[in-house]
């Protein structure tokens, strides 16, 4: 530690950079680890969900009878019991739609209608099969084009915005239709840059739903006190909870208590409200504490990522250059809009690609669906718009027989180039990262395609990302009698180490080891508001946030010194100078940091603004594949991973996140996708038939880089990186089966038989069974 | 004791022990209500991801789908066991070494398992570390340190059996 006297508020100590290992590793090697999923509480009941069979429907009754006279149950609750103690319970961030259990109609297939509750968990479930619930079945709309361009099937009688977002407002009471984001950018003449150019490109790219399965299945237990109510959540997002269920309740903020408990994983599921709501009022009417614990089933049913369909057209000129882009995306948002218009927009407006282009008409379409509801999903929606524009870059690169990664550096983005909103680019070195993954890929040697039976090709991506605003973070670190300090924080760590980065940030500042500072667990009522732990924006907020409180500190110590009359010497000094101060080992300091970047939100019309982000986030991936020509298995055998994320807090840690969200999107472009049939029943809601990624699914080689830059506003020159690693990967691994056998795959998941039958198509041989 | 219920009796962590079990318990549920041990967990309730693997008479079971009454008589360990006097176990500690974990929800089943196949094994191949793990889960895709940290506690153990 320094002795130096006078320590300047951001002098360097090391701790940025550091290999600092999670501080909780032990727990997490010996089964200790805290999670919401192990909290027993005394008197708990434990609810069991019954759930709708039918996409769309009329609720003609419930009968609970059966249910109620089951030894061993403590009450059977409905929406009309819901509906005694929350006489308006409908929630959501964007739109006030999702009713906490259904009332008069149910809108998908597992939609929660009725909870048992029962002191034995095995009860609850019996009991849970024995009400009958009778529905008046109404035509359902399952595709996003289709909810759409028609109204025939409204999901929703009227819209109801939140009131949140100010893009939303003017939504507010509309009736007859789906869409609950009409969301545009409009920049220059784009039909005049199609009637001038030399090649015009028209393609439609799809993907699926998927879903987050966390392996910690979401939890929440409600504790009800006297006008007080805990709820200890695997929640994402502490701060948003109390704010929500407080309105639910007509309660002041200060009688919701939230506390979060470490993750087993969210990846964007664990966001907004999701079961806490229900426990709340579980637990408030039953008057006991109430544990709502989903089954890894029950989680396909609650939060999924948007199907979409993406429409893009582009116009090139003679020169290779992109002149105009038309985007067209409908994003299936199913029942409930959750944070689906964020998604629609946030993506929405980085759809044309990280290219430069001077004519851009973007159009995202937020679409209600009879589908379980989509939400957040690590990306944030950029993997689907990054799937569309990059599968038709490469299309173009091939039919205007330039090399990719040429085509791409001629149309990048540079510095200093505004980008189709208006905003110029600023540290966004998209250039580099290309560079970078070209080089890694060694893409200017030779490339062997391999044998007739087993050949080989190779594709790279590139896409980037705005990390969100308007947001705020705020922190606070206090400054215990002995000079020791204590960070509280409402990011939530899930697995991607903030408690961590968090302290290493407080400690750069501070002059102290990371592992020398207790990071306290998100708990509204200590721990200050944070918007959320989500698209990768703790980083870069929430750091902010610690950084300012650390400096706090440090300007009262500095304060304190020169009271007592003794140098400064920083943290190093805080004990001697509490002593004084307090005429013992006494005393508390705080020093709090509050976080608001600077934003300007899109112009409804046109999308522009001359500030629509704080930082952008880039990835790019190369891939090289090895397909078996006699059956369409395909493997990737080898991956490569660049990401810029200004200066790498922990490295170590950044590495993984970049690995962790390769193989995540590995897991959408080859395996993952919801099953659904003609009614809208999932076929595939369990790991037997829905497969993750497993072992087996790790590319034989795999690299990953950070380029090298900083992040000049960052916190320390640093920027989020727990998603950037997913933008490039889908696309790469089509371009990369083209380059090897010449067939082009549209729709993700790229599954074997889908290429056996490109292929076979390619040969002109019709299959049997061809759809 | 219910009328439904059967006392078992088997060793948990080294310890004699007895537990009153139904018909359809688990042992996962037996070991987190009755003895609070929560290093397995249910994540997938098909046996099919891992994270509730505990070890059975010296073989990982996954405990989600294990009938406790299987388990009368016999010897069972938990992730729980592996610390012995503040000391980790070898794959343990070469866990935390190569950060082969995230959330963490998973690595009681990928440690155990890892356990015992360098049981079976002292020097496993890289193809033979991810066939013996194949059973096992991790959502936030930690397999590749998950590889080293095999490799890490394999060269460390044998370096102290020499």
């Amino acid at each position: 530690m320094t002795t130096n006297p006078v320590t300047p508020p951001n002098a360097i100590s090391g701790q940025i950079g550091r290999d600092v290992k999670r501080l909780e590793s032990r727990d997490k090697v010996t089964g200790r680890t805290d999670y919401t999923h192990n909290l027993v509480l005394p008197r708990m009941l434990h609810a069991k969900i019954a759930r709708s069979t039918v996409a769309h429907g009329k609720l003609r009754s419930i009968d609970v009878e059966a249910a109620r006279a089951m030894p061993g149950v403590h009450s059977v609750i409905t929406g009309a019991d819901i509906l005694r103690i929350i006489p308006n319970p409908y929630y959501g961030p964007a739109f006030h739609d999702q009713p906490i259990l259904a009332i008069d109609k149910v809108r998908h297939v597992g939609e929660p209608v009725a909870v048992v509750l029962a002191s034995d968990p095995h009860v609850a479930e019996a009991a849970s099969h024995l009400i009958v619930i009778d529905y008046e079945v109404l035509p359902a709309v399952f595709n996003e084009v289709q909810a759409a361009l028609s109204s025939a099937v409204c999901v929703h009688d009227v819209l109801k915005p939140a009131g949140t977002f100010p893009d939303l407002k003017h939504l507010e009471g509309l009736s007859n239709t789906n869409v609950a984001l009409d969301f545009r950018v409009r920049k220059g003449d784009v039909d005049r840059a199609f009637a001038e150019a030399a090649h015009i490109f028209d393609d439609t790219f799809r993907t699926p739903q998927a879903t987050h399965v966390p392996l910690e299945p979401m939890i929440t237990v409600a504790e009800p006190g006297e006008d007080h109510l805990t709820l200890h959540t695997a929640s994402q997002s502490p701060s948003f909870v109390r704010i929500e269920i407080s309105r639910l309740l007509g309660w002041r903020e200060n009688q919701v208590q939230v506390k979060t408990r470490m993750l087993g994983g969210g990846f964007g599921a664990k966001l907004y409200i999701k079961l806490e709501a229900l426990a709340a009022a579980l637990a408030l009417i039953a008057r006991r504490p109430v544990r709502v614990a989903l089954t890894m089933e029950e989680q396909f049913f609650t939060i999924t990522k948007h199907a979409t369909t993406f429409r893009i057209r582009t116009a090139v000129d003679a020169n290779g250059i992109i002149t105009g882009r038309k985007c067209e995306i409908w994003w299936n948002g199913g029942a409930y809009a959750d944070i689906g218009p964020r998604v629609t927009q946030k993506s929405g407006f980085t759809a044309s690609g990280p290219y430069d282009i001077a004519n851009v008409h973007i159009d995202s379409y937020q679409v209600y669906t009879n589908l379980p509801p989509a939400g957040a999903f690590r990306g944030f929606g950029i993997t689907q718009v990054v799937w569309g524009y990059e599968c038709q870059t490469d299309i173009i690169a091939r039919a205007l027989k330039m090399d990719p990664v040429e085509f791409r550096r001629r149309n990048l983005l540079k510095e200093g180039r505004p980008h189709p909103t208006g905003t110029v680019m600023k540290d966004a070195p998209l250039g580099l990262v290309l560079d970078r993954i070209a080089d890694r890929m060694r893409w200017s040697e030779p490339f062997s395609h391999g044998t007739e039976k087993l050949r080989r090709g190779r594709g790279i991506g590139i896409g980037f990302k705005a990390l969100v605003a308007p947001t705020t973070s705020v922190a606070t670190i206090s400054l215990q009698g002995d000079g020791s300090c204590i960070l509280s924080l409402s990011t939530v760590d899930m697995g991607q180490g903030s408690d961590t980065a968090m302290a290493m940030c407080a400690g750069e500042v501070l002059n102290l080891p990371a592992e020398s500072i207790r990071v306290v667990r998100p708990d509204t009522d200590t721990t200050p508001y944070d918007m959320a732990t989500l698209g990768s924006r703790s980083t870069f907020h929430m750091a902010h946030a610690v950084r300012l409180a650390a400096e706090h500190i440090l300007a009262q110590l500095t304060e304190m010194a020169l009271k007592m009359g003794v140098p400064d010497r920083g943290s190093a000094g805080a004990g001697a100078v509490m002593r004084l101060t307090y005429g013992m080992p006494a005393g508390t300091v705080v020093g709090t940091g509050s976080f608001i970047p600077p934003y300007s939100s899109p112009d409804h019309d046109n999308g522009q603004s001359p500030d629509i982000t704080p930082a952008w986030m880039l990835g790019a991936t190369g891939i090289e594949v090895e397909v078996d020509t006699e059956t369409g298995h395909f493997e990737i055998v080898r991956m490569e991973n660049v990401v810029e994320c200004g200066t790498p807090i922990n490295p170590k840690i950044v590495e993984t996140q970049i690995s962790g969200a390769a193989i995540m999107q590995i897991g959408m472009t080859m395996l993952e996708e919801m099953d659904f049939d003609a009614e809208g029943q999932l076929r595939n809601a369990s790991f037997a038939e829905y497969k993750i990624p497993g072992i087996h699914d790790i590319p034989a080689r795999m690299g990953c880089e950070i380029a090298k830059a900083t992040q000049s506003n960052g916190p320390f020159g640093a920027k989020g990186v727990g998603e950037s690693a997913t933008f490039g990967v889908a696309s790469a691994v089509a371009e990369a089966i083209q380059d090897a056998v010449g067939v082009r795959l549209y729709s993700i998941p790229l599954k074997p038989e889908a290429l056996y039958r490109a292929m076979a198509k390619a040969r002109g041989e019709t299959l049997p069974d061809d759809a | 004791m219910s009328m439904t219920s059967t006392q078992i009796k088997f060793v948990l962590n080294g310890e004699s022990v007895s537990a009153d079990v139904e018909g359809y318990e688990t042992i996962l549920e037996v070991l987190r209500n009755q003895f609070d041990l929560y290093g397995a967990r249910e994540s997938c309730g098909q046996g099919l991801c891992g994270c509730c693997t505990v070890e059975v008479d010296g073989q990982a079971v996954t405990g989600c789908i294990y009938p406790a009454m299987h388990a009368d008589g016999s010897s069972i360990e938990t992730i729980e066991s592996l610390e012995e006097g503040g000391v980790l176990d070898p794959v343990q500690q070469a866990f935390i070494d190569c950060g082969a974990f995230q959330c963490g929800f998973c690595t009681s089943g990928f440690i155990l398992m890892s356990r015992q196949l360098l049981r079976v094994n002292p020097s496993p191949t890289e193809a033979e570390i991810r066939n013996y793990l194949s059973g096992n889960l991790c959502r936030c895709g930690a397999y590749p340190e998950i590889v080293e940290a095999v490799k890490l506690a394999a060269a460390r153990m044998r370096a102290a059996s020499i």
